[in-house]
């Protein structure tokens, strides 16, 4: 579904990743760890458009998305929720839901998607007339989680959800990861949260200063020596 | 005695309507884009002489202008941030884009005297300079159009801001570009959009502001001080604002220029801007904005 091949990007004249490959199937999850300054966030600006990569190229479903601009990789079906939420902060929860579903393919489902989100997330539905900026770091995080699937994309990538959130938070936090992936999409999601973030994906990629060290399914990679001491801590 | 006050503070409030409907373009435009438009007077100047020459040359109505001048306008605001804007957005200084404008109005002064000159050109008045009597109380026929237009075009632009789909993905763009973006919005050309919006409000604002003020090259000058003045006090980028703004300051002025004196009369509504700022530094609207645009 998504390919990234051989992708060199960065920022101005620093290079950040360095012939970067991976890939996620319709249908999984899957997931990109790494520690803090990785890169992590980087490789999924690349994939939304919104730093053109020097080199390589990234394929959706077929397609060179690689010079696409990031409203039109939006248009296509793939998703980002960024880190920090970014929400709309002087805008009530329901406009930031309704912004969601923007993307032509979602616009005119805007309320059935709707439906189905505020059922999976009722904390959402009862602060729907509230300044997005009044709720607390948990809710927002639910509003920017439900905000992204009312695009309906076909990729949903999450960068860092649990970033900053209390343990508790967490755990619903991945609940819904769980959730969204159950009901048919594609998941590729950032993490430094490693051992949590393994526990629900299907496959993953460890990212060590802006490449690939490692790639295996989330099992694997949980019983891996490397993993286990850089990230896990055992 | 009552009458006369009647009447200054009658006519401050058309003083109040020419000041609104000259702001709304200024304020628009930076409350979506962080961009101040210094070459606002001299899109109103511009106006003014299509307004002036569409009115001469076809023997039109002034008003009947609006279908030429707004929209071009709105295309001269589309330019301006597409091929002048646009490309200093990502530069690191953002001092830049107030050279930007400041250079755009300077070069369109200049043009106006190479193609004008520096003579006056009066748009035909078509009765708006008539005093209407309303008992002892008089106003010119084209303030009254001028102060229910910008009533109309504050309740309109807020409409269109908060009720359409368009609107609402501009809100977007004003309070976070990077999710804006994430949410599918073409944030370019919303920025291209929105700098056409506030251009074609200077354009209504020319056709009725052009048969009760002369038009020459320096016009723009003359009103964007004023406007200034009131979209800070009312708060930048809140368009509510820079009407209330505008009708404190229309107050002010007739009723300081005819209770203190004319030759005070600026220092008055001088004053009392500072005052009003020194208590409420972000104006009467206005949340903390910042002059930039990179979020
Ligand atoms: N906008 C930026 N401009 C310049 N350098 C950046 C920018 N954003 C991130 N970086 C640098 O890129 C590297 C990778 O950052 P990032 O992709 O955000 O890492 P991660 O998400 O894995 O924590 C870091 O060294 C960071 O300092
Ligand atoms: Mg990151």
């Amino acid at each position: 579904m998504l390919t990234l091949e051989n992708i060199h990007a960065g920022y101005g004249a620093t290079t950040i990743l360095h012939d970067v490959s991976l890939d996620v199937q319709a249908g999984e999850v899957v997931t990109i760890v790494g520690a803090n300054g990785a890169g992590k966030t980087t490789t999924l600006r690349a994939i939304a458009g919104q730093i053109r990569p020097t080199s390589g190229h990234i394929y959706f479903e077929g397609r060179d998305i690689t010079k696409l601009a990031a409203h039109d990789v939006v248009d296509l079906g793939i998703t980002m929720i960024p880190e920090g939420r970014q929400l709309f902060p002087d805008m009530t929860v329901r406009d930031n839901l309704m912004l969601g579903a923007f993307r032509s393919g979602a616009r005119s489902v805007q309320n059935e998607t709707l439906d189905y989100v505020l059922d999976l997330f009722p904390r959402v539905s009862e602060r729907m007339d509230q300044m997005a900026s009044s709720l607390s770091g948990g809710e927002q995080q639910m509003v920017a989680i439900a905000r992204g699937m009312m695009a309906k994309p076909r990729l949903l990538m999450f960068d860092e959800p649990s970033l900053g959130l209390a343990p508790i938070i967490v755990e619903q936090v991945f609940e819904v990861v769980k959730k969204v992936a159950a009901s048919g999409a594609t998941v590729l999601i950032v993490e430094q949260n490693v051992f949590t973030t393994l526990q629900s994906a299907d496959r993953g990629y460890v990212l060590e200063n802006g490449e690939i060290a490692l790639s295996d399914t989330a099992e694997a990679l949980l019983s891996n020596d490397h993993v286990r001491r850089a990230y896990l801590g055992i | 005695m009552l009458e006369t006050f009647l009447q200054v503070v009658v006519n401050g409030l058309m003083l109040g309507g020419l000041f609104a409907i000259i702001s709304i373009g200024l304020t628009t435009i930076f409350g979506i884009i962080k961009v101040v438009n210094f070459a606002h007077g001299e899109f109103l100047m511009a106006g003014m002489f299509l307004t002036w020459l569409f009115t001469t040359k076809l023997g039109l109505h002034p008003y009947a202008a609006v279908v030429v001048v707004a929209p071009v306008l709105f295309v001269l605001g589309g330019l301006t941030q597409k091929l002048l804007i646009q490309p200093l957005m990502n530069a690191r200084d953002e001092h830049i884009q107030i050279f930007a404008t400041v250079g755009l109005s300077t070069a369109m002064i200049n043009l106006a005297l190479l193609i004008y000159g520096a003579d006056i050109a009066n748009t035909p008045a078509y009765g708006l300079r008539t005093p209407l009597e309303f008992g002892p109380i008089r106003v010119l026929e084209g303030q009254l159009f001028i102060l229910g237009a910008a009533i109309l075009l504050v309740i309109g632009m807020e409409l269109f801001l908060r009720r359409s789909r368009t609107g609402l993905a501009i809100r977007a763009v004003a309070q976070n570009r990077t999710a804006a973006q994430l949410m599918g919005i073409n944030v370019n050309w919303i920025y291209v959009l929105s700098f056409g919006l506030g251009a074609a409000c200077v354009g209504i604002a020319s056709v009725l502001v052009a048969p009760l003020y002369p038009t020459s090259s320096n016009i723009g000058t003359y009103f964007v001080l004023i406007a200034f003045v009131v979209v800070i006090l009312g708060g930048w980028g809140s368009i509510p604002g820079a009407f209330v703004g505008a009708m404190v300051i229309g107050l002010i002025d007739s009723l300081s220029g005819f209770y203190i004196g004319a030759d005070l009369r600026e220092a008055v509504v001088f004053g009392v801007f500072l005052v009003i700022l020194i208590l409420r530094p972000s104006g009467l609207f206005g949340t903390k904005q910042k002059l930039s645009h990179i979020s």
